[in-house]
């Protein structure tokens, strides 16, 4: 408005990424660091990211200039530094990891001795922020109260200043994500526990504040730019009272129990606090407040982008990240525009004229032993964001947008069991029980009593649960009146035809009747005040006329990915966004339909049009007929899309890519099977179970244990598991819901000792186009999406690649597939086995993409529009090695057994580059975490066989790596055998020198367990020294082909440097044997 | 209940207030908190009040306060609006200082209320269509009945100001508040800065409190500037005759820009929300201000001994003015917050300062 104002603009920046999902930092964090680039790029800046997080927009070709798929240490930052000649470097995009690293190269000095600047929030306030202490100093200069509390770095003090405020209290880390390390203590004994537990897990510093259980909690998004002006964009209300963290809890915004005079009172606060403090960009300021009285407490403020910023951008409109940039850049608020309205500036404070609803998905059932109970520490994986007119509305889409097979509130769904407080105490399930508990006849203030949510959300779930009876009541004669009140309350069509006992498609005959729609409205920031041209849509029933009007362009529609979860998270993002850009490239309109806000799919910017609401049936065929996009597109989104193929295909709707009868035969067992047979290709033998007393004849017939068994009706839960012996087939049969000819048993033969294969390719009409193929490191049997995939691979008998590819070759043409498909084999003694097919984009599409640097998923989307360019598919014969590593949150699901299995467990993973396999492995490694042993390693290698195996790993170890090694009994012997040198050590913490004691002594930094045997809880013998070792955030290896892998690696290792090489310099197309090397030197000299 | 507007268009819900047909001006807010202070504004008399957040009655009503108190959340003594119209009203309130429904209030008060309305499309209407008058009646209603109805050009401004001057506070200077719907929280932001305060109604005879105040304060009000010519009138001999400081918020703003012979005009749809953006134009420094105005000041017609000061981020309209050499300006926005953002309380420090220190000018 009155020219830009650029103090001194930065010719190369850095941005610092937050590597792999893991829980409490996920995909947000994508969003947040792709609009960071994107607004640098605009101004010209040349940009470097680090981020080893291979799956991300951000790392994607065409946004930064340099992309460095690496471990964000302090040392390897540095190195870019230096390398990149960079001069600025913005820490707040990449959530506490990117702050935590910034902060150490700021300590020691690296960035004044490059000369790097740090833009955005000066340094000296983030510490203040991230130190409780000086935190609380700040705020009490300005009058601000903070909740009473004592920073103490010893177990002594911290029961001191127990003592001094008085249990319960609450206790939480410093320097923590996601609440780490924290909760509400009742009892010294209890204290004691978790503070081990805090200090032993790497927390510097814990705080000892007082319990302000019940209290509201509230959020604050503040934006203030380097002339001083500032402004709160959104504030935000949690549904569970204070003492669930705000990760944890159901959110709504804006707040809604507030008056105004609270509402204004925390808002200036805010804006005293963050003035005050200095920040230069985004924060986030959460409150505890008295639900008597307009008391409060700063809990604390965050100086950087968070999960809340990425849910307020999305639940506003207000782009957080790209606005944080560009203060960070020297620009004030009222020259940035307001990309929404383009009339109005930044400077301003979203109006909202809707509701939106948060709901976190957790996956705590996927864990072995893990509790349920949910409180101040984060634990769940992902989240879905409803946006609608009324509470109900919201709470009930979010609900169905979980994705955990409820249809909405349904009252106690979940069989919960136990007096009504049992049934009430937090857990995932809790928001059913209070469904049931209201259905039940106990009143609102019954519930209050035991659960401190505010009446105000009780009374909205009343509501719904009034409804519900209501309609079962009405049964099919529900008349027209009832039929709007329960879609005002957000009732899906399927949820009234249970409950009114009707059949399905009729409530959307009656609702067309009746002339019951849903209408589209625009997200405008502004509440309509001014016009505004915004593509950012969502559909609610209190609507009587659409916003926009359908356009007449060629258009398509792709389903996104829906709530993150373990086994489906920010790789499919990267699909939907990719097939978008690609189907935008050419001419296409687009629509894009995903529910998750922590995603880069559903900024505004990236489609056409963006409608922020489910993925089901219902909703897509509400948005398609109203639409008339030439087809749509379900395969880039994950298993959510993929799964409405056949009933969006049955009601009209052209799916585009391989026909979704096709998806069917892929995805029906009996048709696939029946498949590989007519095609002569291999599979493990299977059967189904449809009578627990069949179950061993079964097992025989398919040539005895061990066994996979799969059953096929799982509410929200662990879906496969391994049967090694006939007691452990029975406990899991009995864990099914149900085993009956309806819901059969899937039982097949489980194979050891195997190679795990994968391919991902794109196929058109039937024909290969791109493929690649990639080994597991560990054996068969690790979930594909738990193991160390290598691309390509190392170490496979190229008959078995060629039969590999036949074989994919032969089901693309059966399948006729158009489109992504993603196959996985198994191999042993070059035996080719099939073990699934699924006709959509797969888990590693991204990081197929990127190692052979051809875009699988866009050429995916060209093919099933019917546009065919020359493509060349190099994926084999590479002169590196892309290695694909899991990232694991075991240490923040307090008992989860840290063991590999059928099913998915990890959180989230990384993709680095090297010269080879070693380099590769080792960066991908470092990139979760790992850091190579230097202190001693613990085996415990469980069977004879594994034992015998390692030995040439041990002496490894012990000779020419120098550890000292130390050893439970069994493999202390074997290792005696063999002359390695160890100490023995018992397994349980009573024995004298035992295992446990080693780790909590810090003896050793790298425990090796390969389990077998079980305990009497049936769980696999050593889990206490896994559990150990991961609370003690101690490495861990539990496979013994990753630990193999591991080992060589470390001995490549002590004759070479990490030189790390950015995705960039790595992948572009090369002369005849160029090496790295080579190019670095051209690259130098160019730059010289 | 049904609102028919102006040109025919119709919008059908369910009443949840008092059930009589009344006409008026019809207005949107963007606010998402602060109804109970909305209601009670007396800038708001004689037009039906649209609310765009969808959820209203979330945190109910605090008990009626004692005859002659001026504690919030209440802005005056009734609510002001002619009716309200909501997307979806909440009647189960949760909050520890409700002592009642807004439905009771609103009932208690006789004053209609409508839920169910689209407000967003309502909204949408009346930006395009421009501010119009509309009538709210109870279905099936006859569409001829005779309406309650303020009269906007004169009765008005007697409505909503005080019968006879009143007095509050204690303090070592004083200031004349001129009361033309003056919000009760002017009051209190002046009490709290240690100064008494004469609240006396507009069409009094202002000079007979002129010695005893050391400053002026203009406030809020309804209705058109141009048809407060009287008031405009003693203005002017007020600026005329003294150096005494004069503040003018909101109504006062364009009284003051009046009798310094500026004019004013029409805005299409008005600024009604708490979150619009001004900026100081000295200082550049940009606030986030409650707001509640039809009309503006055209700061192109200023005399030259006048400048502009404020204006707003979104559209460029003026929102506030200065005298160069006399202690003389005003605000289009609403300092005094209530509901709104509490930014630019300032300015009531700076008036209280430029009073005691009489050496300003």
């Amino acid at each position: 408005m009155f020219g830009a104002y650029l103090p001194r603009k930065p010719s190369r920046a850095l941005v610092i990424g937050s590597g792999a999902l893991q829980i409490g930092q996920a995909g947000e964090f994508d969003y947040s660091g792709s609009q960071a680039i994107k607004a640098l790029k605009e101004e010209g800046v040349y940009t470097v990211l680090i981020n080893p997080n291979i799956a991300t927009i951000q790392t994607s070709e065409g946004l930064a200039d340099q992309i460095y798929l690496n471990a964000i240490t302090p040392a390897f930052v540095e190195q870019i530094i230096e390398k990149e000649n960079v001069d600025a470097l913005l820490l707040s995009f990449g959530g506490q990891t990117a702050l935590n690293c910034g902060l150490a190269l700021w300590d020691s000095g690296v960035l004044e001795r490059h000369g790097v600047r740090v833009l955005g929030t000066p340094v000296e306030a983030i510490r203040t922020t991230e130190d409780r202490e000086l935190f609380k100093q700040a705020l009490d200069q300005i009058g601000v109260v903070t909740a009473r509390s004592r920073a103490c770095a010893s177990t002594e003090e911290a029961r001191a200043a127990a003592a001094e405020i008085g249990f319960p209290v609450m206790l939480r880390g410093a320097f923590a994500l996601g609440g780490k390390g924290s909760g509400i203590v009742e009892t010294p004994a209890e204290l004691d526990a978790k503070l081990r537990r805090a200090f032993d897990g790497g927390v510097p510093q814990v705080l000892v504040e007082e319990c302000l259980r019940g209290w509201k909690e509230i959020e604050y998004e503040v934006v203030r730019d380097g002339r001083d002006n500032c402004i709160t964009v959104c504030n935000m209300e949690n549904f569970d009272p204070l003492g669930i963290h705000t990760g944890e809890s159901i959110v709504v915004a804006p707040s809604q129990t507030l008056n105004d005079e609270e509402y204004q009172l925390l808002r200036t606060i805010a804006i005293k606090t963050i003035r005050h403090l200095g920040i230069v960009g985004e924060c986030n300021i959460q409150y505890a407040l008295d639900p008597h009285s307009t008391d409060y407490r700063v809990i604390e403020v965050n100086a950087r982008l968070s999960r809340s910023s990425a849910l307020a951008s999305k639940a506003t409109g207000y782009p957080l990240a790209y606005v944080a940039a560009k203060i960070a850049l020297g620009y004030a608020l009222p020259e940035i525009p307001n990309g929404i309205t383009r009339r109005t500036t930044a400077f301003f404070e979203p109006a909202l004229d809707y509701i939106v609803c948060k709901f976190p998905r957790w996956d705590l059932n996927k864990f072995q032993g893990a509790s349920v109970e949910i409180g101040s520490e984060m634990k769940s994986v992902g989240e879905v964001m409803a946006i609608g007119r009324t509470f109900p509305e919201v709470i009930q889409k979010a609900i169905r947008m979980l994705d955990i097979g409820c249809d909405g509130l349904e009252p106690a769904v979940f069989d919960p069991a136990g007096d009504l407080r049992t049934q009430l105490t937090a857990t995932p399930s809790r928001i059913f029980a209070v469904a049931g508990a209201l259905t039940e006849g106990f009143s609102v203030d019954e519930v209050h009593a035991h659960t401190g949510i505010d009446r105000w959300f009780l009374d909205a779930l009343d509501d719904i649960v009034q409804t519900r009876m209501a309609l079962a009541e009405a049964g099919r004669a529900v008349a027209e009146p009832l039929l709007r009140q329960a879609k005002l309350q957000g009732f899906s069509d399927k949820a009234i035809e249970k409950l009114c006992d009707l059949k399905k498609g009729e409530v959307r005959k009656l609702r067309r009747h009746h002339g019951i729609r849903p209408y589209l409205a625009q997200i405008d920031t502004l509440a309509a005040e001014f016009p505004a041209e915004t593509n950012y849509l969502y559909s609610t029933y209190h609507a009587q006329q659409d916003d926009v009007a359908p356009s007449t362009r060629k258009k398509i529609m792709v389903l996104g990915s829906g709530a993150y979860r373990i086994g489906s998270s920010v790789e499919f993002d990267w699909c939907a966004v990719n097939a978008v850009q690609a189907a935008a490239e050419l001419g296409y309109e687009t629509i894009m339909v995903n529910y998750n806000p922590e995603t880069v799919s559903t900024d505004y910017d990236t489609c056409d049009r963006l409608i922020f609401d489910e993925i089901s049936l219902e909703s897509v065929l509400d948005i398609y007929e109203r639409e008339q996009p030439e087809g749509v597109i379900v395969s880039m989104g994950g298993q959510i899309p993929n799964n409405l193929a056949l009933r969006l295909h049955q009601a009209g709707v052209r799916i585009l890519g391989t026909s979704p009868d096709d998806i069917d035969r892929a995805e029906d067992r009996s048709k696939f099977s029946a498949l590989l047979d007519e095609l002569d290709v291999d599979q493990p033998r299977w059967s189904l179970v449809a009578d627990v007393a069949e179950a061993d004849a079964i097992v025989e017939g398919l040539g005895g244990y061990p066994v996979l068994v799969r059953p096929s009706y799982v509410l929200s839960g662990a879906a496969m598991s391994v049967a090694h012996e006939e007691n452990e087939l029975q406990r899991i049969l009995e864990r099914a819901k149900e085993v009956s000819p309806e819901h059969p048993v899937v039982v097949s033969k489980f194979e050891t000792h195997a190679r795990e294969i994968e391919i991902d390719a794109v196929a058109d009409q039937g024909e290969l186009v791109l493929w690649s193929i990639s080994e597991h490191v560990e054996d068969a049997g690790v979930h594909s999406g738990d193991a160390t995939l290598v691309l390509p691979p190392q170490k496979l008998y190229i008959s078995t690649i060629r039969r590999v590819r036949q074989i994919a070759t032969q089901v693309a043409r059966g399948l006729n597939i158009t489109g992504p498909f993603n196959m996985q084999f198994l191999a042993k003694h070059n035996a080719v086995k099939v073990i699934e097919c699924n006709l959509r984009a797969s888990r590693s599409f991204p990081f197929v993409s990127k190692v052979t640097n051809a875009n699988y998923a866009a050429e995916a989307t060209r093919r099933m529009l019917g546009v065919r360019r020359p493509v060349r598919n190099e994926s084999l014969d590479l002169d590196y090695v892309g290695v694909k590593v899991p990232m694991f949150s075991f240490s923040r699901l307090v008992g989860a057994d840290p063991l590999l299995g059928v099913e998915m467990t990890s959180t989230g993973e990384v993709g680095c580059i090297g010269d080879n396999l070693h380099e590769a492995l080792l960066h991908g490694l470092m990139a979760t975490g790992f850091q190579p042993p230097q202190r001693g390693v613990l085996l415990s290698l469980g069977p004879w066989e594994d034992k015998f195996w390692f030995t040439d790993e041990a002496r490894v170890l012990a000779n020419e790596l120098g550890l000292p090694i130390y050893a439970t009994a069994g493999t202390a012997r074997m290792l005696a055998d063999v002359g390695v040198a160890c100490t023995m050590v018992g397994k349980s913490e009573s024995e004298p020198n035992n295992a446990i004691t080693l780790i909590n002594d810090g003896k050793v930094d790298l425990v090796i367990n390969v389990p077998r045997e079980y305990d009497r809880f049936g769980r696999p013998d050593g889990y206490l020294i896994r559990r150990r070792a991961i609370d003690a955030g101690v490495g861990l290896i539990t496979d013994r082909q990753l630990a193999r892998a591991v080992v060589d690696a470390l001995r490549w290792q002590r004759d070479h440097d990490h030189e790390l090489v950015s995705w960039n310099v790595l992948t572009a197309p090369r002369g005849v044997g160029e090496t790295t090397q080579l190019r670095l030197a051209r690259r130098s000299d160019s730059a010289a | 209940m049904q609102l028919i507007l102006e040109d025919g268009t119709t919008f059908t819900g369910t009443a949840f207030g008092a059930t009589t047909g009344v006409a008026g001006e019809v207005v949107f807010n963007t606010g998402m908190s602060g109804y109970v202070e909305t209601l009670t504004d007396p800038s708001y008399r004689g037009q039906i009040l649209v609310l765009t957040y969808p959820l209203i009655g979330n945190y109910g009503v605090p008990p009626p306060r004692a005859a002659g108190s001026l504690t919030g959340p209440f802005e005056s003594d009734r609510i002001q609006v002619q009716g309200l119209i909501v997307q979806s009203y909440v009647d189960a309130y949760s909050h520890y200082a409700a002592g009642r429904s807004l439905a009771d209030w609103l009932i208690a008060e006789g004053v209609p209320a409508v839920t169910g309305v689209d407000t967003r499309t309502l909204t949408r209407h009346l930006r395009a269509a421009g501010t119009m008058k509309g009538r709210l009646i109870a279905n099936g209603e006859a569409t001829t009945t005779r309406l309650r109805e303020v009269d906007m050009r004169q009765d008005v401004f007697r409505q909503v100001a005080p019968r006879a001057a009143t007095r509050h506070g204690q303090g070592d200077h004083t200031v004349l508040l001129v009361d033309v719907g003056a919000k009760d929280n002017i009051v209190r932001s002046l009490l709290a800065r240690g100064v008494r305060v004469i609240r006396a109604p507009w069409f009094e005879d202002l000079s007979t409190y002129f010695d005893e105040a050391d400053g002026v304060l203009i406030g809020n009000g309804p209705g058109d500037p141009s048809d407060l010519e009287p008031l405009i009138a003693q203005v002017r001999r007020m600026l005329d005759s003294g150096d005494k400081p004069v503040m003018g918020i909101c109504l006062g703003n364009q009284i003051l820009a009046r009798a310094a012979g500026a004019k004013t005009f029409k805005l299409p749809y008005g600024h009604r929300g708490v979150n619009q953006p001004v900026q100081d134009l000295l200082t550049r420094r940009c606030f986030i201000t409650s707001q509640n105005h039809g009309y503006a000041v055209d700061h192109d017609s200023l005399s030259d001994d006048w400048e502009p000061w404020f204006i707003n981020l979104n559209d460029g309209s003026n929102e506030g003015i200065r005298a160069k050499t006399r202690p003389y300006f005003g605000v289009q926005f609403h300092p005094e917050a209530r509901p709104g953002p509490e930014d630019t309380g300032y300015l009531f420090d700076e008036f209280v300062r430029a009073i005691r220190r009489p050496a300003y000018a």
